[in-house]
């Protein structure tokens, strides 16, 4: 028997797979394709305190092995999800984290303040990087000193164990992952979309409405695990890898550049049951190596 | 019926006008609970410039035999790939996915309008309509004669109409010129095609004060509601048209 449970930092996952806020809905979407209680957490869609439409149509494009997305964070806001959606995501037997996010500092606090009463949310990622809203988003995470008011506020009011979103949309992603380790996260997340843009040569139109959106995708993977192995190194606290997880060999490469746990997001598209594949791929890979639990992979780069 | 991800095999593809081609799947599905309006999401695989599965509505599902078709026009990489399935491939697909349109009662007055390859969902529509004791009225629209698709499956289910743009088939202009729409009145109008057509159909039953409801194709990434890629703009706001659509009754469209 292989153990594939992991400990952030506290917190218990089943196993390292976690699926990646935006790309698994509130969890219920897959019940007719997974048992979804056999992840090992999952990252629902991101949430602010008021209710957002997200951005015009058309709001994704497809590129070369990934694709643009400008959703903008459209939810129905904190109050329907604590009435509507708890109640439904309690029932799962896995680590549910909300994907937490604002326009301002007071956002934040006010969801992290609220989520605090909901006794199922063990974590929430704290997502200062969507490049797809104007304020707020991916200013927090791009700016060295709003980072780290953003996630200090949030300290204040969130006890239980608190995951930070890094946006690769900067110079030296480390420095954001320093500035998170120093404010008392718990583990990072790494990385969100790369900034990118689409455009129609005939037309001469740009292909979101937008003009620019956020890259996922197998696309961005290369980009993905180098920052995975830099921030792995220079931080003690655990990191989540994720960046165009295809199949369980991606899931290991980041395993092994230095991340504890991962995270599956674009790849759910496509096939909406790799995720426990990708598990069952994991324990595989683990078996054929003879390691006995999941957590030897991480760090294990050869050098 | 729950969705599901299926390895599908090819009985049969073949090309039925220049461009376009109608492939029969086995699903070994026999009586599914397959609805008029929905689609499946097919996996390109080995193509290199498509990463994300393709939407094809359902063209016809034979609840006996499991067989589900679609019809697909070559439009870029991904329908040009899956145009070339033979005899024996499999196809990975997610389906059925989506609302579906909503049949008449007894006795209603029923028109299909489809224009282009957006007649794919209405063959389907049309046949479970027949089953229900309704000869429905289609009002097909094309370019021209050339791209008109063969129509024999439709006349065997109702009274079939066309028209061209260009007048080499049928009477010359856009569907909502046919004179099918000045002769009789409908209750029921049902609507697929490009936008713009849907448009106009659409105008033409608020008009009128007629019932209809439209199938839109919005770019999709997952097709199951979770990307929040493929809204559109309702009275109810921001809903998906892959899960609260791809049929919309026009009152509720901001068009
Ligand atoms: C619910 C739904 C049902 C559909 N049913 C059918 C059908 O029964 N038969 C059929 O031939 N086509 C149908 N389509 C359109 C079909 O999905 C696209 O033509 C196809 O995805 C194009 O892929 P491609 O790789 O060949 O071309 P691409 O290079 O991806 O696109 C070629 C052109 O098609 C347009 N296109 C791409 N994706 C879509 C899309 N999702 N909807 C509309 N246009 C698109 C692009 O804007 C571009 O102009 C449907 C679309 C939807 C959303
Ligand atoms: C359609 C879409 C919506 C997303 N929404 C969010 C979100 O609400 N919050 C967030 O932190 N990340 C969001 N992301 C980013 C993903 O969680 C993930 O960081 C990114 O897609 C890279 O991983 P991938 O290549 O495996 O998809 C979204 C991504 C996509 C494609
Ligand atoms: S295509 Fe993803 S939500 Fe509709």
């Amino acid at each position: 028997m292989v153990d594939l449970s992991v400990n952030l930092n506290g917190l218990v996952l089943k196993n390292p797979v976690i699926t990646a806020s935006g790309t698994f809905g509130y969890g219920s979407e897959f019940d007719d394709f997974i048992d979804v209680s056999r992840l090992g957490g999952i990252i629902l869609k991101g949430i602010t305190a008021e209710p957002r439409e997200g951005n015009p149509y058309p709001r994704m494009a497809e590129t070369a092995s990934g694709m643009l997305n400008s959703v903008g964070l459209q939810n129905k806001g904190i109050g329907h999800f604590i009435s509507e959606i708890y109640p439904v995501v309690s029932e799962y037997d896995t680590q549910v984290i909300l994907n937490v996010n604002g326009n301002n500092i007071d956002d934040y606090v006010k969801v992290a303040g609220l989520v605090s009463g909901l006794g199922k949310i063990n974590a929430i990622e704290l997502n200062i990087s969507c490049p797809n809203v104007k304020m707020g988003g991916m200013a927090f995470g791009t700016v060295r000193q709003s980072a780290r008011e953003v996630i200090r506020a949030v300290r204040n009011v969130w006890n239980r164990h608190l995951m930070v979103k890094l946006s690769p949309n900067v110079t030296n992603i480390t420095e954001f992952a320093v500035i998170a380790e120093e404010e008392g996260a718990d583990s990072v997340s790494l990385i969100n979309t790369l900034l990118g843009m689409a455009v129609d040569s005939e037309s001469r139109r740009p292909r979101l409405a937008t003009v620019t959106g956020g890259l996922s995708g197998p696309a961005v993977k290369p980009v993905a695990l180098r920052m995975v192995w830099q921030v792995s190194r220079a931080v003690k606290i655990p990191v989540v890898g994720l960046g165009g997880i295809m199949n369980a060999a991606d899931a290991v490469e980041f395993l092994i550049a230095g991340a504890s746990a991962i995270q599956v997001g674009t790849a759910s598209f496509i096939d909406p049951d790799i995720s426990v594949r990708i598990i069952d791929g994991i324990g595989d890979y683990c078996r054929r190596h003879s390691l006995s639990r999941v957590t030897q992979i991480t760090g294990s780069l050869e050098l | 019926m729950t969705r599901q991800i299926r390895d599908v095999k090819v009985l049969n593809n073949r090309e039925i006008s220049k461009g376009v081609f109608i492939l029969d799947l086995s699903t070994g599905l026999v009586d599914a609970a397959i609805e008029p309006g929905q689609f499946v999401q097919v996996k390109i695989e080995g193509s290199r410039e498509t990463f994300l599965r393709r939407p094809f509505s359902v063209h016809d599902y034979d609840a006996s035999t499991g067989i589900l078709s679609l019809l697909v026009q070559v439009a870029g990489p991904g329908s040009l790939k899956l145009s070339g399935a033979g005899k024996g491939d499999s196809l990975n697909i997610v389906f059925p996915l989506g609302n579906s349109f909503t049949l008449p009662l007894n006795g209603e007055r029923v028109l299909l309008v489809g224009g282009g390859c957006g007649v794919a969902p209405l063959l389907y529509l049309g046949k479970r309509i027949r089953k229900a004791g309704i000869e429905p009225q289609f009002l097909l629209g094309f370019r021209e004669s050339r791209s008109v698709l063969e129509t024999g499956e439709y006349e065997l289910v109702g009274k079939v109409s066309i028209t061209t743009e260009d007048g080499s088939m049928g009477e010359k202009g856009f569907v909502t010129q046919h004179s099918v729409l000045s002769v009789d009145s409908f209750d029921r109008i049902y609507c697929c095609g490009p936008e713009p057509m849907m448009k106009a159909v659409a105008a033409y039953a608020l008009r009128t004060d007629t019932w209809c409801e439209v199938s839109l194709e919005h770019l999709m990434a997952c097709g199951f509601g979770v990307c929040l890629c493929c809204v559109v703009d309702t009275t109810a706001g921001n809903l998906c048209t892959c899960t609260d659509g791809p049929v919309f009754n026009i009152k509720n469209l901001k068009w």
